[in-house]
């Protein structure tokens, strides 16, 4: 039989979901009719909507296709499924920008508060989640799906798995982000850290995990290649892992079926250990193993050089995985919590150290042989710089770990430039070094429109990151010193607003720092934007550099 | 056999894989999180700690619908200077019927732990309002919203009962008397005051906002912060009971 005579008709997969879309869209309406609160109301019209246009989508693109399921290979070559990569890499530019500019406005709350303009949907307290949600779960983890999606295709050299499924997966995280992010707006959230989702979206999401889990691993099962690549071990732990996080640390249960409120299964100190056994390993899972994936591709790949060591990148795996996990509790020292949970995190904690500065070893020796591209390619240097604040953070964090330095630091803005450090410094600049390799490849460029306009986003968004972390640094041990800071009489020195005002000039350069990093991604922004329009603008290779010798 | 040759099973078997990365991330949140559940140490008996009232729950709740906890922490640590500070290091017992728990990990203002009774209801109200009429220096957003937004009698009673199916222990009758009791505990003329205290010993009666007619989200918020960290009589307890 040849595939012009066979007659069009749906796939399981189209007809299934066209069904399910369009009985969601009814039940949503419905729970819209009943809600109890305007919040949940306004969630299950955008969900009703939402439904329906996913109907009109699969529908159109069923008539628009041609009869017959897509080639899995043409002319012997793997016809790899770059849509939804494509997809998910813009999103993670509109969101990327979006999470650093709220970033932004929330850095100027804390330096002049009447710029929460008293406004429930204005204020530090409902937009902080959004900053936290958007830069690491939207724009953060559109890189991870798209750059994974990619990986995944070319180190097993068969195409993603399933049609639609795919789709679904990028476009049904991105509606989670929006949901998620107009309920922070709106009231709507569960108040633990970096799990502020309510029940609903937390639904939604693990159905969505669920099918970015199978899609992943019906690729490798396919694979063309006897081996499984380095990176997507890590792809694989982090997809897997994150998953029994959410899962762990979300069940609860809804005040009404049809209100957007819900109590916590957990309670007190379970749901202390609980939410940062998540709270750590949404660091260590999410912000680390999935970027670390990265890594293991995009670095090899630009400098054009192996791995420098296979077997150092399985001790780094496994190591890595392992001794993860059991770092939450240093996040809760000196609280309620036992005292022999506490010590098992910060043990852990400073274990953790070694297989981080492994996995950094083995990807800045990669460039072993390769070091004066450097010089050359802002690209590399941009992922290679991610790799040595990957090293820097990853030192910082078992140091502040260890129950006395925590003491001090631990309530203070030290906290919160160790996180910078971490996420616009090592997440940050990997995943925009990943964008900066992969968009010419997607829309088959031959290079990026400017080199020196990424050479410039490297500069702005370092020199931000040097202030942000350093006013943050400042601010938090100051900060620590003075709530501990006794006079000779022996009474506390400060009360607690003299320590605020004392943060105010670090809270303006920081806010400075984050301005910068923004400015920084706005210029790449551009320059991806031209090189999906026109591609290669200059001249690539610049005067003939001497080697150094 | 080498060990990196046998390593090949988990790198030419993706189920293998799955299975091993499982094993391996599972260990440490079993032995870590587990024993909570089961070791009595975990919690210590005290005096004292009961379900909050269905007022201070509605308080409670506004405080984490409004993202509180990003910026005040409710865990006074046992160090010198903040038992000076805040007052006595917090319990395990006193955040036991948290769903969820409110510990914090920033203070980009103090601790809430024992703010309650600090402060009178009218500083609590006119802080919340606008915080710099009270401490210049204040960076904390204003709140006056608040005020103006009325507490839905009517779903007060599913809030006790969705807290009870997660195990905190409220009683038949509480639950029945959920949304008599919101109305009690914000006006001391009510009268169900009496019955109200004796459902929840030691809560206060008080109209918090200082305004007349329906509880407001002011009320609950206020009624929530003057009870923060004072269920627990500390001249009568005895640290040395719960050595673990």
């Amino acid at each position: 039989m040849t595939p012009s005579q066979t007659a069009k008709s749906m796939t399981h997969g189209e007809a299934g979901l066209v069904l399910v879309f369009a009985l969601s869209a009814l039940l949503c309406l419905f729970a819209a009719a009943k809600a109890l609160d305007s919040a949940f109301a306004f969630h299950a019209l955008l969900s009703s909507a939402a439904s329906l246009a996913a109907v009109i989508v699969i529908a159109n693109r069923y008539f628009a296709r041609p009869a017959g399921v897509t080639p899995q290979e043409i002319n012997g070559r793997p016809n790899y499924n770059m849509g939804p990569v494509k997809f998910a890499a813009v999103m993670s530019v509109v969101w990327g920008i979006a999470g650093f500019t709220v970033g932004l406005v929330i850095a100027l709350q804390l330096a002049w508060p009447a710029l929460n303009l008293d406004l429930p949907w204005t204020s530090f307290g409902r937009l902080r989640p959004l900053h936290t949600s958007a830069v690491i779960f939207a724009f953060g983890g559109n890189v991870l799906i798209a750059t994974s999606f990619y990986v995944v295709q070319k180190t097993c050299r068969a195409r993603l798995a399933g049609d639609l499924a795919p789709w679904f997966v990028v476009v049904g995280y991105n509606y989670f982000i929006l949901v998620a992010g107009t309920g922070y707006l709106l009231g709507v959230t569960q108040s633990k850290e970096y799990a502020e989702p309510e029940w609903y979206a937390d639904l939604w999401l693990t159905i969505v995990w669920v099918a970015y889990l199978l899609v992943f691993l019906v690729t490798i099962i396919k694979r063309k290649e006897p081996h499984i690549f380095v990176a997507n071990w890590f792809y694989l732990a982090f997809i897997v892992t994150i998953a029994v996080l959410h899962l762990g640390n979300n069940p609860a249960l809804p005040v009404s079926v049809f209100g957007s409120k819900s109590y916590i299964a957990w309670g007190g100190v379970q749901d202390a250990m609980f939410q940062w056994w998540y709270g750590h390993n949404a660091v260590g899972f999410f912000l680390t193993a999935g970027f670390l994936a990265i890594m293991y591709y995009f670095i090899p790949k630009r400098a054009e050089r192996p791995i420098y060591s296979y077997r150092l990148s399985i001790i780094h795996f496994w190591a890595l995985i392992f001794l993860y996990i059991w770092a939450g509790p240093h996040h809760l020292h000196y609280t309620a919590l036992p005292d022999w949970a506490q010590t098992l995190g910060m043990t852990f904690s400073i274990m953790l150290w070694m297989p981080s500065w492994g996995g950094m070893i083995n990807g800045l020796m990669t460039l072993s042989g390769a070091w004066d591209k450097l010089r050359t390619d802002p690209v590399l240097r941009m992922l290679v710089v991610s790799v040595a604040f990957y090293g820097m953070s990853t030192f910082e964090g078992p140091m502040m770990s260890i129950k006395v330095v925590n003491s001090l630091s631990h309530y203070t803005d030290w906290t919160i430039g160790h996180v910078h450090s971490g996420a616009l410094g090592w997440v940050g600049f990997v995943s925009f070094g990943a964008l900066y390799c992969m968009v010419p490849w997607l829309w088959d460029r031959k290079g990026l429109y400017s080199l020196k306009l990424v050479n410039w986003h490297f500069w702005v968004s370092t020199i931000g990151i040097v202030l942000y972390i350093s006013a943050m640094w400042v601010s938090g041990i100051l900060q620590g010193l003075m709530w501990r800071a006794y006079t000779s009489l022996g009474f506390l020195e400060y009360s607690f607003i003299e320590t605020v005002e004392a943060m105010h000039p670090f809270y303006i350069i920081r806010a400075a720092g984050g301005a910068l990093f923004l400015i920084g991604a706005l210029i790449m922004a551009y320059n991806l934007w031209m090189t999906v329009r026109v591609g290669e603008a200059e001249v690539q290779s610049p005067v003939a550099l001497q080697p150094a010798e | 056999m080498s060990f990196w040759t046998r390593h090949q099973i988990f790198e030419k078997n993706s189920i293998i894989l799955v299975a091993g990365i499982l094993v391996v991330i599972a260990i440490g949140g079993l032995v870590e999180i587990t024993p909570l559940f089961y070791l009595k140490s975990t919690i210590e008996k005290v005096e004292g700690i009961r379900p909050y009232t269905p007022l201070e729950l509605a308080g409670r709740n506004v405080y984490v619908r409004e993202g509180c906890y990003l910026c005040h922490s409710q865990m006074v640590r046992p160090l010198r200077d903040e038992v000076e500070r805040y007052g006595h290091y917090s319990l395990a017992a006193e955040s036991m019927y948290d769903h969820p728990f409110q510990w914090g990990s920033k203070r980009t203002g103090p601790d809430l732990a024992r703010v309650g009774g600090k402060y009178s209801d009218e500083w609590h109200v006119t802080h919340l309002i606008n915080p710099r009429a009270i401490v210049p220096q204040s960076i904390m957003p204003g709140y006056a919203f608040l005020s103006r937004a009325e507490i839905v009698e009517a779903e007060v009673a599913a809030h006790l009962r969705a807290s009870r199916a997660v195990g905190v222990p409220y009683s038949d009758d509480q639950i029945a008397n959920a949304a008599a009791d919101l109305r009690a505990q914000a006006d001391p003329d009510n009268a169900g005051v009496d019955a109200f205290t004796k459902r929840y010993p030691k809560a206060v009666a008080r109209n918090f906002d200082g305004k007349p007619g329906t509880p407001t989200e002011m009320d609950a918020l206020v009624a929530y912060l003057q009870m923060l960290g004072t269920l627990v009589d500390f001249k009568l307890y005895n640290e040395k009971a719960n050595l673990r």
